[in-house]
């Protein structure tokens, strides 16, 4: 896969954290501001928020303004949350609304708060 | 359809007639049963089991969209990589890094792992417009390939999104106007696994390759074209060097152009049983003949006579190889290797085995294309047969059809099995065939001799003999025809009557002798009679000459006396009376 290729992002501003070595590298691809995407990116923050502190960063691709990462990450549905690092990468789609899906999506386990 | 497909090249030209614009395949043969192409802006199902070259067909679409219509094209590839489709068309002599280069065809590859994604809630497939509408932006591509599009089905879920999204590409491919194909898996008992056809209404394209007796055919057939006639047979086609090729089963009308000329057999006495001037050009002659007949030995006759004047001939054995044939014709005196020499005898030998029957036909075509021969010759057909003698027919009215479209003489040989059943071929072509020149062995006397004649022949008053023939060292010689009475003699049989009748012949001559010397001898007897009675008739001629003499004489002597009696009586002469 091609996890090299971060260069051609626009990166949002990462919404939180330090880095450590099990941080997860997350991307959200979305394609302009639609009604599941909008669901999906407010769903993943929360998760974040509170499972993920301090653990992650997170990047939001829209693809609209870039179509050819769609090529390059393969990506398909949308929306789509890949996890590129660690690796192997994992992929996540729909407006992530099952938490417990999403984390073990993520493979990782929850923590309490 | 002729009609139509004469558009091919000139789909943008204004047409009287409303029709479905059609955009070219640039594919042998499918165009001119589509009567254009696959339609113009729309999508259009391939569908087949794995292996029937659906994905071929979608490739050949579009590169030759790109290079050869000026469409550039999209391909979005499911199934394969860039690498991989670069590789399998680069056997067919397509360059795909090269058009990619040059900005003729955008490629991408849709990688989908199950196993790698995981859903969690409502999705949908805008990702996938956004990779084709920026494929088709990067190229200005006309043409969009979807090779195997339903391999997304195995990486998510929901189906019911999963439909609701394809009817929505196809909608958003036509409101674009692209020309697509989409290539599909044949289902258990339906066109496509997915039902794919149901959201394509188009034009939907079936591929299939079936096995028969270890020889595959490929075929195509046109399961629906909206708005637009097709032929609807099922067609069989090829994939080899050179791409997809589709042979139509046999030309729609029957108007080949008819030859008033004539072509010689190579054999002068087999000329003069053709009203002395041979075959008609561009007509197709059959011979037929058990085994050891001399059929191929009467075909060479022709390839060598055929070469001689100056003209081409195509020689395709199925049963001997070239160095054979021509070796055994120099037995014969036909030496047929200065003419491979120059070119003009073209000599293909290969086992009938080799492949199915769709390639026999595309290889003869493909060859007649390109040595472009006024004769071709096969032998001998007999050996194409397979299990299925329909094919077979089907296959050799496609090819006589071919040749004579193409105004090409075409003598094949065929093998009869049995005895009895000569005047009716195997593989039933014979009614197919203009002339027919049969061949048979006579077993007689302990000998079999070989014999020929002229079943039919089209179009000429032929001789209705059956001539005997022989193979000498100068080539085949027919003997004279035996016009006496009772059965054709042949062989030493024939040797035998010919003798009786010359001892026949004999006898009478020596009877005519007789009877002339008897007539001399009744001839010189009436002529002495005939001396005898002239001689008779003379002496009685003179004796009725000597009386009137004597009578004549005895009047004048009466006249005298009188004269002298008036004298002495004193009578002058002019009043003396006369009375006698």
């Amino acid at each position: 896969m091609r996890t090299s290729k971060v260069k051609a992002k626009p990166p949002k501003a990462p919404v939180s954290g330090k880095l450590t070595n099990d941080t997860l590298e997350l991307r959200l691809y979305v394609a302009g501001q639609t009604p599941k995407s909008l669901i999906a990116l407010r769903n993943l923050k929360k998760i974040c928020e509170e499972h993920l502190q301090g653990r992650y960063r997170l990047h939001v691709i829209d693809l609209v303004k870039t179509p050819q990462l769609a090529q390059d990450d393969q990506i398909l549905a949308i929306p789509t949350l890949v996890r590129n690092l660690p690796q192997p990468i994992r992929k996540i789609i729909g407006d992530l609304s099952d938490t417990q899906r999403v984390l073990v999506g993520l493979d990782v386990r929850s923590q309490p708060k | 359809m002729a009609r139509a497909s004469k558009r091919t090249n000139t789909a943008a030209a204004p047409r009287a007639l409303p029709q479905l614009k059609k955009a070219p395949s640039g594919i042998a043969g499918f165009d001119e049963i589509t009567g254009g192409g696959v339609p113009a802006g729309r999508p259009t199902i391939v569908c087949g089991g794995p292996g029937c070259g659906k994905t071929m067909f979608a490739m050949e679409f579009l590169i030759r969209g790109a290079t050869e219509f000026g469409e550039p094209g999209v391909l979005m590839t499911f199934e394969e990589t860039s690498e991989e489709m670069s590789r399998n068309v680069e056997s067919l002599g397509f360059n795909l890094p090269s058009l990619l280069d040059q900005k003729k065809l955008f490629l991408d590859y849709v990688r989908i792992e199950p196993s790698e994604i995981q859903e969690t809630g409502e999705y949908d497939l805008e990702g996938l417009f956004v990779r084709l509408q920026h494929a088709v932006e990067s190229v200005g591509a006309k043409r969009v390939v979807l090779d195997t599009m339903e391999a997304i089905f195995s990486g998510f879920a929901n189906v019911g999104m999963l439909r609701a999204e394809i009817r929505r590409l196809f909608r958003w491919l036509k409101d674009r106007g692209l020309t697509t194909v989409i290539t599909a898996e044949r289902g258990e008992g339906t066109l496509t696994r997915y039902g794919l056809e149901e959201y394509v209404s188009d034009c939907v394209v079936s591929l299939d390759h079936r096995v028969n007796d270890q020889i595959s055919t490929r075929r195509m057939r046109i399961v629906k074209y909206r708005g637009s006639s097709h032929g609807t047979d099922e067609y069989p086609f090829l994939i080899d060097a050179k791409g997809f090729s589709v042979s139509p089963l046999s030309s729609i009308r029957l108007d080949h152009k008819v030859s008033k000329d004539r072509i010689s057999s190579g054999i002068k006495d087999l000329d003069v049983m053709l009203e002395g001037r041979g075959f008609f050009t561009g007509s197709s002659i059959l011979v037929s003949g058990t085994s050891g007949s001399g059929k191929s030995t009467l075909a060479a006759h022709f390839a060598n006579e055929t070469c001689r004047s100056g003209k081409r001939v195509l020689f395709i054995a199925f049963e001997e190889s070239s160095a054979q044939v021509t070796r055994n014709m120099r037995s014969v005196g036909i030496n047929l290797d200065q003419y491979i020499k120059k070119g003009l005898l073209h000599f293909r030998a290969w086992r009938p085995t080799q492949h199915g029957l769709e390639m026999h036909l595309l290889r003869v075509h493909d060859l007649v294309n390109e040595f472009k021969p006024q004769v071709v010759i096969v032998d001998p057909i007999t050996n194409l047969v397979s299990a299925n003698l329909n094919e077979v027919h089907a296959m050799l009215m496609r090819l006589l059809d071919f040749l004579k479209d193409r105004h090409i003489t075409a003598m094949f040989t065929t093998l009869t099995a049995n005895r009895g059943a000569e005047e009716q071929t195997e593989v039933g072509i014979s009614s197919l065939t203009d002339t027919w020149i049969l061949l048979r062995d006579l077993e007689l006397n302990g000998e079999r001799n070989r014999c020929l004649y002229v079943l039919k022949s089209r179009g000429m008053a032929h001789s209705n003999q059956i001539r005997e023939f022989v193979l000498s060292r100068t080539g085949v010689r027919l003997l004279p025809a035996y016009v006496g009475a009772g059965t054709v003699y042949t062989g030493s049989a024939r040797v035998a009557q010919e003798a009786r009748e010359r001892a026949e012949a004999l006898r009478e001559q020596q009877q005519l002798e007789e009877k002339r010397k008897e007539f001399s001898a009744k001839r010189n007897l009436l002529e002495s009679q005939i001396a005898a009675l002239r001689s008779e008739l003379s002496s009685d001629e003179a004796a009725v000459a000597r009386l009137t003499r004597q009578r004549n004489e005895r009047q004048h002597r009466v006249a005298l006396d009188r004269e002298e009696m008036g004298k002495i009586r004193g009578v002058t002469p002019a009043n003396q009376v006369v009375n006698s």
